[in-house]
């Protein structure tokens, strides 16, 4: 009977009698989860898009994100600080993936060893963004309040830190729960649940997330720091 | 679903990790050029090589995405239906973003012609904010 199946599967993968999308059900349910959240950073990136679209003047990214940690006052260091960010999240995406292959040949050392490195990038990078909230926190940029003033020199309205504190925040967010889910796959592998189980597909749907993580930052960054 | 998990074993172990290397490599270029392009742009280039820098930096973001989205979460190596069912739908972004860009457009070459008063109010120039940071200290 199963070898029936496994011959007419490429051809009747509608046939029933087995997954349509060789994956299993939670990773395909963690793939539509994900997209939806695209579409609700999407809505989060277009709408800052359409409002900037509107208005006259904008500031200009680099007068504003030109600080980093430990630097003397007044430095003028633009970009240098958000790429430091950036490559934090590109390294930690790809222990990222050397965990999930790892649990691949069910290499439960190196399946622990990525993670911890994918779980301490997550921390850094968390810890970047709240030293640069706190920095523009410092410089009077909030919600409601914007410092800065147009690239022309023109008034500023709030627009701008609005929408920068609520996407960088809504990202923050979803690093730190990344952060939170990858601590908890790194205890049940531990635990030798997965080898029990038999497979690490929990790392995989962890993975999934992480990268998705990786890749809103890769809109984030673009939208906000470089154009 | 142990199947699944087995199947995976079928890969060569080397390749893989191969693979991974690489596309970390190029998301590591991607992500260099991009920075070139960041800091050739702060200084004083035309409106039109600005824009065109601009789009590059666009174009090279999505290749990110897709490389990222193909190989590190692994879509590129499924089945082309489980493909279809998350890629098809986010191809409505293009019509999203095109719509609201021009909207967004619009609305400010609109304003900008019948009132005129929110108009000049964008044009005023303001002091430097540390400037104007100093002076309640001041009176302190």
């Amino acid at each position: 009977m199963s070898t029936v199946t496994t011959a007419t599967a490429p051809t009747k993968l509608w046939s029933g009698g087995k997954s349509p999308f060789n994956v299993e059900y939670g990773k395909l349910m963690m793939w539509y989860f994900l997209m939806s959240d695209a579409f609700t950073f999407g809505a989060f990136l277009i709408s800052y898009g359409t409002i900037r679209f509107s208005s006259n003047g904008w500031p200009n990214p680099n007068e504003v994100f030109k600080s980093f940690p430990f630097a003397p006052e007044g430095v003028h260091a633009p970009l240098v600080f958000v790429s430091v960010m950036t490559f934090i999240l590109i390294i930690s995406s790809v222990t990222m993936v050397l965990a999930v292959h790892a649990g691949k040949k069910m290499d439960k050392n190196a399946v622990v060893f990525n993670l911890i490195l994918t779980i301490i990038g997550g921390i850094a990078f968390l810890s970047c963004q709240a030293w640069e909230w706190t920095h523009l926190h410092s410089e009077g940029a909030w919600w409601g309040s914007n410092p800065f003033l147009n690239a022309d020199g023109t008034q500023s309205s709030t627009n701008f830190t609005n929408y920068f504190f609520t996407i960088t925040g809504f990202h923050g967010f979803h690093v730190f729960s990344g952060v939170v889910i990858n601590i908890v796959m790194l205890i049940m592998t531990l635990m030798d649940k997965f080898e029990k189980r038999g497979h690490y597909l929990m790392i995989e749907k962890a993975g999934l997330y992480w990268h998705f993580v990786d890749l809103v930052w890769v809109f984030v960054f673009t939208c906000f720091y470089l154009i | 679903m142990a199947h699944t998990a087995a199947e995976g074993l079928h890969h060569d172990d080397g390749a893989v990790v191969k693979e991974i290397w690489k596309v970390t490599g190029i998301l590591s270029v991607l992500t260099i050029v991009e920075l070139i392009l960041g800091f050739i742009m702060m200084r004083d280039i035309s409106e039109a090589m600005r824009l065109a820098f601009k789009g590059t930096i666009v174009i090279l973001m999505i290749a990110k995405a897709f490389y990222i989205v193909g190989y590190f979460m692994h879509l590129k190596h499924e089945l082309k239906n489980l493909i279809m069912t998350i890629v098809v739908p986010l191809a409505l972004f293009i019509w999203f973003i095109t719509a609201f860009l021009y909207e967004g457009n619009s609305y400010k070459n609109l304003r900008n012609r019948y009132d005129p008063y929110k108009k000049s109010q964008s044009e005023i120039k303001v002091k430097k904010v540390e400037e104007v940071k100093e002076t309640p200290k001041a009176g302190e």
